[in-house]
This record gives C-alpha cells, sequence and structure tokens, in this order.
C-alpha cells in the first residue's frame, strides 16, 4: 500500500475513534466502561433538547423601568428625611418617575444637588421638578437585570435541577431553561414571582403586640388578620414568620407586628454570606453588607431602633426578626441566633435573592410534556433508520460495488456527526432529528456527483483508474459549490434560531461540513485502495 | 450498469413559456400567501400569532364536539380545535393576546381534565406567546429569508456571475414561494419549523441549480460557438441523472420522516418533499431560462 493511501487509512481510522469516544457516554455501554475511562474521558455526549425530554422554556422580561420608579420614591423619602434633618421646610412628592420638591429656593436646591448627584433638574419655577439622570437610569436598569439573573439562579438551585440553562438575552430579557422538570406551574410560579427584600422594625412596643397569640397553625393566619384588624396603629401590619420544627417536620406560624413603612429596602444590600463562629459557639451567623446609601440609613435605622427587632421581609414574609444590639456604622452587621447551617443558608439566600427590585413580566413560557419527547425521539430513530435504509438500499442497487463504498462513507458520515456533536456538546432537538435524516438523503449526493462523472469519463473510453482520478478532480468544485450554499442557508438559521431551529442548523451544517470530508477521503481512499492491488479492467459503478 | 435518462436530450429551453406560466402562477398564489400572512390570515402558529396552545393526550377518542362543548362551557371564547385522531391528541389554540400570561392554558387544562378524568388526560405541551415575542419571531423569520436570500446571491455571483447569481437566486425563491402558496392553500400552519424547512429548501434548490450552472460553465468554455441556449440544455440533460437521484434520495429520507417522523415533524417534512420535487422542476425549468432572459449577450464564467 502506497504511503499516501496509509495515512489516509489512519486518519479514516483515528476520526472514527475518536468519533466513537465523544459518543460513548450516549449509549449504555458508557456504564460498563472500567473507572479511569468514565472520569478521564469525554462524559457530557449529546445532550437531548427540551421538547425531546420534556421540561420548559421562559422567557421573562425584567421590567427596568418599575426599578427606577422603585428608586425614585426611595430617594424621595430619603430627600425628606435629610431636608428635615437640616430644618429646611419643604413639601416633597413623587409620583413615576418624578420627584417634585416646593418651594424652590436656592437654599432647598442647593441641599439637594450637593447631596443627591444621580438627580436632574428637569423644570423650574415655583416648584422644582427632578428625575434621575439618564445615566443612573441606565445604571439601575443593567443592575436589575443582573439581579434578576442572580436572584432566578438562586432560586432554580433551590430545587435542583440537573442542568439549567439561565442567560441575559438582549438588554432586559432572560432565557430560562429547565429540562426535565416534574412539576411544571410550580417552577413557573416561583421563577417568575417579583420578590421584594425589606427591613421592617417591629414594634413590639405597642400594646397590642402583646394581644397578638405567640404561634398559629398554617391556614389560620386570616383569622388572626381579622380580629385584629381594627386593633393595630394604622402604621403597623401584622406579618407571619414560618417555623418549622426541625424533628417533628411541624409547622408554625409566627405573627409580628411590625410597622408598615420599610426601614431598608433590599436593593440597599450588596451582600449576604454564611460564616461560622469559630471562637464562641461554633454557630453560623449570616454576615450581610450594604452599599454606600444602605450603609447611612442604616446607622440611622439601627441608631433610633437599638434594642428593636428588625424583621427581614421577603414577599411578606418573615424570614427572621433580629434584635438590634447597638448602633451599627459602616454598613456591615451580622445576624446572629441559634442558626442551623441550613437555615443560615436559607437566611442568606432570601436576603440575596430578595434584592431584586424590579418585577418580570412573562414573555414566553413553551412547556413540554415528557411522553411527549419519548414518542418524538422514537419517532425520530424509527424514520431515521427506515430513511437511511432506503438510501443505503437505492445505492446498492443503482452504483453495485460502487453504492457499496457509497454507503460506506455514509456510515462514515453518520458516526463522524454523532461524534461531531458529542464532543460539541450540541443539544439535539426534534427537528435536529430531522436534519439529520436530511444530511443523509444529502450525503449521498457528492458520491452521486462523482460516480455520474466517472461513468461519463468510462463512456469516454478511460481506463477505471483515469476515471476515477479525473472524476473526482471534476466533480470537486461542484460539490464545493453545493456545499457551500448549503453552509450558507445553515449559518442564517442558526443566527436566527431559537432553541429546536438553532438544533436543525446545527446538525445540518455539520452533516454537509462532514460529508465534504468523508465523500472526498472516505469514498476516494477506499477506490484507491482498490487500484493498488492491481490492474482493475472493469469497474462495478 | 442500471442507467435511468441515459443520454436524454429535452428541450427544456424550449419549453420554457410554459414553465413561465405554469410558475408564475404558482408563483402569484405564493405572493398571495404571503400577503394573508402578513395581515394575518393565513394560519399562523401561536409563535407567530401570539398566543396559547395546548395539546392534550387522551387515552381513548375523544371527539372534538365534546372537547368544544366543554371549552365552551369553561367559558372560553375563540378557540380553535386540531385533531391527530391517530394517537387521540387534540390541538387547542387561543390566538387572542393576553395581558398576563398562563390565564388561557390554565383554564383549557382545568375544564378538560375535570370533564375528561376517565379518559385519563395527559398534557403534552404548553405554548404560550406574548404579543412582544410573537411579532419579534415574525420579525427574525423574515430577516432570516432576506439575510440568507442575499447570502446565496453573493456567494452564486461571486462564484459564477451576476446574472448567473440572479437566476439561481430567484429560482430559489420561487421555490420557496411556491411551498408557502401549496401549504396556504392545504391550511397547515405556518410556524418556526416551517420556517427552517423553507430555508432548507432554498439551500438544497441552490444546490441543484449549482450543479446545472457548473456545468454550463465547463461546457461554455469547450462549446463557446455554440448559442447559450444550445449549451444549457445540453448541461441541463448531462446532469440529469445526478439531479433525479439526488431527488430520489432526498425525498427517501423527507418520505420517511413524513410517515414515520411523528407529529411534531410531519409538516415539516411534507414542506421538504414539496420543496425537493419543486426545486429539481425550477432546475429544470426556470434557473437557466431566468439567466438567458436576463441578457443574452454572451457573458459567461470565470474561475474554474
Amino acid at each position: 500500500m502506497k504511503k499516501r493511501i496509509l495515512w489516509r487509512v489512519v486518519l479514516i481510522g483515528v476520526t472514527v475513534i475518536l468519533a466513537a469516544v465523544f459518543f460513548l457516554p450516549n449509549t449504555p455501554f458508557f456504564k460498563e466502561m472500567p473507572d479511569w475511562w468514565t472520569k478521564n474521558m469525554p462524559d457530557k455526549g449529546i445532550t437531548l433538547g427540551l421538547d425531546l425530554q420534556g421540561g420548559i422554556h421562559l422567557v421573562f422580561e425584567v421590567e427596568g423601568e418599575k426599578a427606577v420608579e422603585i428608586t425614585t420614591e426611595r430617594i424621595a423619602q430619603s430627600l425628606k428625611d435629610s431636608l428635615s434633618k437640616k430644618k429646611l421646610n419643604a413639601e416633597i412628592t413623587s409620583k413615576g418617575l418624578l420627584i417634585t420638591v416646593a418651594p424652590s429656593s436656592m437654599e432647598i436646591r442647593k441641599a439637594i444637588e450637593d447631596n443627591y448627584l444621580v438627580l436632574t433638574p428637569v423644570e423650574t419655577g415655583t416648584n422644582i421638578v427632578y428625575t434621575i439622570s439618564d445615566k443612573e437610569a441606565k445604571r439601575i436598569k443593567d443592575n436589575a437585570a443582573d439581579q434578576a439573573l442572580e436572584t432566578i439562579r438562586n432560586r432554580i438551585d433551590q430545587f435542583g435541577v440537573a442542568e439549567p440553562t439561565i442567560h441575559r438575552q438582549g438588554t432586559n430579557e432572560i432565557v430560562v431553561q429547565l429540562p426535565g422538570i416534574k412539576d411544571p406551574k410550580r417552577a413557573v410560579e416561583i421563577i417568575g414571582k417579583t420578590a421584594q427584600l425589606e427591613f421592617k422594625i417591629v414594634d413590639d412596643a405597642s400594646p397590642v403586640a402583646a394581644e397578638i397569640p405567640a404561634t398559629v397553625a398554617p391556614g389560620e393566619e386570616e383569622a388572626v388578620l381579622k380580629k385584629f384588624a381594627e386593633k393595630i396603629p394604622a402604621d403597623d401590619e401584622i406579618l407571619f414568620e414560618k417555623k418549622v420544627n426541625m424533628e417533628t417536620g411541624a409547622v408554625r406560624k409566627i405573627p409580628i407586628l411590625v410597622k408598615k413603612q420599610a426601614a431598608l429596602t433590599g436593593d440597599l444590600l450588596k451582600e449576604a454570606k454564611v460564616n461560622i463562629d469559630s471562637s464562641m459557639s461554633g454557630y453560623p451567623y449570616v454576615s450581610i453588607s450594604f452599599n454606600a446609601a444602605g450603609a447611612k440609613l442604616f446607622d440611622e435605622v439601627t441608631a433610633a431602633n437599638v434594642k428593636k427587632r428588625l424583621a427581614i421581609v421577603l414577599d411578606n414574609t418573615v424570614y427572621s426578626a433580629p434584635e438590634i444590639k447597638e448602633r451599627i456604622s459602616g454598613g456591615s452587621a451580622q445576624i446572629t441566633g441559634s442558626f442551623s447551617m441550613e437555615e443560615a443558608k436559607d437566611l442568606a439566600i432570601v436576603l440575596r435573592a430578595g434584592a431584586l427590585p424590579a418585577p418580570m413580566k412573562m414573555l414566553q413560557n413553551v412547556t413540554v410534556g415528557p411522553s411527549l419527547g419519548t414518542d418524538s425521539i422514537e419517532a425520530g430513530k424509527r424514520a431515521g433508520i427506515i430513511g437511511t435504509l432506503l438510501v443505503v438500499i437505492f445505492m446498492i442497487v443503482y452504483y453495485r460495488l460502487s453504492g457499496v463504498i457509497a454507503d460506506f462513507a455514509l456510515a462514515f458520515n453518520i458516526i463522524l456527526l454523532l461524534g461531531a456533536m458529542a464532543s460539541l456538546n450540541a443539544t439535539l432537538t426534534m427537528p435536529g432529528i430531522a436534519g439529520i435524516i436530511l444530511a443523509i438523503g444529502m450525503a449521498v449526493d457528492s458520491n452521486v456527483l462523482m460516480f455520474e462523472r466517472i461513468r461519463d469519463e468510462l463512456r469516454a473510453g478511460k481506463t477505471p483508474r483515469v476515471a476515477v482520478d479525473s472524476g473526482y478532480k471534476k466533480a470537486f468544485w461542484t460539490i464545493f459549490d453545493s456545499h457551500v450554499t448549503v453552509l450558507i442557508t445553515a449559518a442564517v438559521l442558526f443566527q436566527f434560531g431559537t432553541g429546536p431551529i438553532k438544533g436543525f442548523a446545527v446538525t445540518l451544517s455539520l452533516g454537509v461540513a462532514i460529508n465534504l470530508f468523508t465523500a472526498l477521503v472516505g469514498t476516494k481512499t477506499v477506490f484507491d485502495i482498490i487500484f493498488s492491488k492491481k490492474e482493475v479492467k472493469r469497474l462495478s459503478i | 450498469m442500471i442507467e435511468i435518462l441515459k443520454n436524454t436530450k429535452i428541450d427544456f429551453m424550449g419549453k420554457r413559456n410554459y414553465a413561465f406560466i405554469l410558475s408564475g402562477t404558482l408563483f402569484l398564489l405564493g405572493m398571495v400567501a404571503i400577503v394573508q400572512i402578513a395581515l394575518g390570515r393565513a394560519n399562523l402558529g401561536v409563535d407567530f400569532s401570539g398566543g396559547t396552545a395546548v395539546q392534550i393526550k387522551f387515552a381513548q377518542h375523544v371527539s372534538l364536539s365534546e372537547i368544544r362543548k366543554t371549552l365552551d362551557e369553561g367559558g372560553l371564547k375563540d378557540f380553535d380545535l386540531q385533531d391527530l385522531p391517530a394517537e387521540n391528541k387534540i390541538l387547542i389554540r387561543v390566538k387572542k393576546e393576553e395581558a398576563k400570561l398562563g390565564g388561557f392554558s390554565e383554564k383549557i387544562i382545568e375544564a378538560l381534565s375535570k370533564r375528561f378524568s376517565d379518559k385519563t388526560p395527559v398534557i403534552d405541551s404548553t405554548t404560550e406567546i406574548g404579543p412582544k415575542v410573537g411579532a419579534r419571531l415574525r420579525k427574525d423569520a423574515l430577516w432570516a429569508i432576506l439575510m440568507a436570500t442575499a447570502g446565496l446571491l453573493i456567494y452564486v455571483g461571486w462564484r459564477f456571475r451576476l446574472r448567473f447569481g440572479i437566476g439561481a437566486t430567484i429560482a430559489a425563491l420561487h421555490d420557496v414561494l411556491v411551498v408557502v402558496g401549496l401549504l396556504y392553500i392545504m391550511g397547515r400552519e405556518f410556524n418556526l419549523i416551517i420556517v427552517s424547512a423553507l430555508l432548507a429548501i432554498a439551500g438544497y434548490s441552490l444546490t441543484d441549480t449549482v450543479v446545472v450552472f457548473d456545468r454550463t460553465r465547463e461546457n461554455m468554455k469547450v462549446r463557446h460557438k455554440e448559442p447559450l441556449e444550445t449549451v444549457m440544455n445540453a448541461s441541463i440533460n448531462e446532469v440529469l441523472p445526478r439531479t433525479v437521484i439526488t431527488s430520489l434520495t432526498t425525498i427517501f429520507a423527507a418520505l420517511a420522516l413524513f410517515i414515520f417522523g411523528g407529529e411534531v415533524i410531519h409538516d415539516f417534512a411534507l414542506a421538504m418533499i414539496m420543496g425537493i420535487i419543486i426545486g429539481t422542476y425550477s432546475t429544470m425549468f426556470i434557473a437557466s431560462p431566468i439567466v438567458l432572459l436576463w441578457g443574452r449577450k454572451k457573458t459567461f464564467a470565470r474561475r474554474p
């Protein structure tokens, strides 16, 4: 065998082995492999798309505009406080994105504009109207989207889906894919919920607080609220804390009387994490830190409320209500108590995940049940096998021995395609399966082109060997051009495609690109091997 | 050696006027379909129209009229029903856009699972598309088709000459439009999967055409004294076996998908089969005649 042929045979062998190694995780044999294999060799393979394994695909829009509105409202509140501290008499109202300050004296303007750099005046007269600067508004919107992404991540982590995909799309959209989830309705509810984290002062000093029952059973909250609706001070409300008995699993609800007005909101929170108190008790605690504005506010709040409790409220549920032991300056605090590690972790998650000020709106929800996916896979397999058989038989009947060679190239093509998809950890969707099957139908085209050329050359009286060589040469550019045209459409599909369509683009383009290789290297090598053995007088084509 | 269509001498170019009449008619049909789609009067899938689609599988047959009655009683309005009787599946679509997603699918599922609890309904899939996403997907699909057309025009124009690029692109557009027209008449649903089938058809049709042009270019070098029309005819005849065989093998694959590939891919396969047949026809009867129509002067290919 000539050297040239030999290295092509080696190349074919190596690519087939590589393809097999990459594809192995998709076969039952992977489990049978020894430990060193499963640990060191590729273990991902081809992932099934949502349409094949069931699951949900959600697209949310983060309503950044609302985050700016909420921030505006907070700034207005902070303005009120700081002006009254400076003994400046001004009426401040906020509506939507605007804060109106009256009257518009120089003194008030200076006090506001020196301290609140994010505000820009949009209208001056007897009143001044401020709005948040464009730059700041953009920053808030960006943050809102980032935080929403983080929040969703946290929430999804909590219910343990094997391989979730969560990513930002455009400036304000978030795409969530949860394959194989069992209760899609619940997942949608949990993820889509708008969370608002607030810190509220507990009003233990009010005489009503003493009357409230210590705990109630779940389901009795309404009754408690009704009973005390008239009694509680106008600026107070009753919220509930959920307590689970670690040993018995029994759930109790603890009603807590808090101030309606939030002392601090979640967006001021920078970080929350679990630490272990190594020196003393060994109990875990949660340390939190605020941003600059938050630190200032936290300082004020703690100074004014020493010995009172501060409730951590997420979506109107109290998660913890630690006591403020002393004034805390500098913006970092520790929440201690006899937490278990789990409780501390949960609290940190609530704090972090709850720091989302912007509500989300669901734009798209595609849910596929597991049974449809299984049906689709079975149907795809069946169609693939039957389609391939039809093509294989046709080629043998029509081109005889050369048809067998073309079928060899086809098999080579399928193996490489699966291997390539597995090596890229590509996602296989139902349209993707259609792409593979179509690629199989089109794969023989290169060989058909060549064989027809070879037949032409044979008819012109050339020897089989010369006919094959010149047939290949002449067909090359045609094959190249025809493949590129398909690749262009596949590239466009890939660009525009969402989920399933992208899968089609991937399999079709990989199939076509690999076909270029198998047709030009695969079949030609077989012909060369045949010709290298002996003088061939007749070619079965 | 089995040979089909050996040494044919069919006068493809001579039949171009008939082909133009036939294709013109089908082309117009396609245009009508496009206008209807744009006006939202065609059968658009929820991914384009926005709205809700729920597919439910029952253990036994349930008649459409029963479902209709149940949903009416459940307070739902303006829904379409479609059944896949072979698998006892029902597809319910509500195209009205809702302010908040989720309302319709819940109502549908609730009403049906209560009424047909004895027939163990299983929810195959639910799709809820907000108006914003529907509009964006429509726009994206249009862009994809335009981008693909431009890309192909540029490539073929570069590899051959502009008029060949134009001939090939018009032929491919023709194929896509005719398939759109046929799908419209058959009342099939237009959705994202169909758009990808249409793009695949454009790619396939172009491949077919490029092979013929390639042969024409090659023949022009040897037979440069003959009129272009003669050379084109000869070239189409020369590659005819390849055109037919490749179309056959691809149709085999598409047919397998159509019959065995399941409901999700059924219409996709149907579009592909029609596209392959029409693409093969346009390669023979439309692409080359259009190049001829564009200018009779001798301007043929360069590069090998």
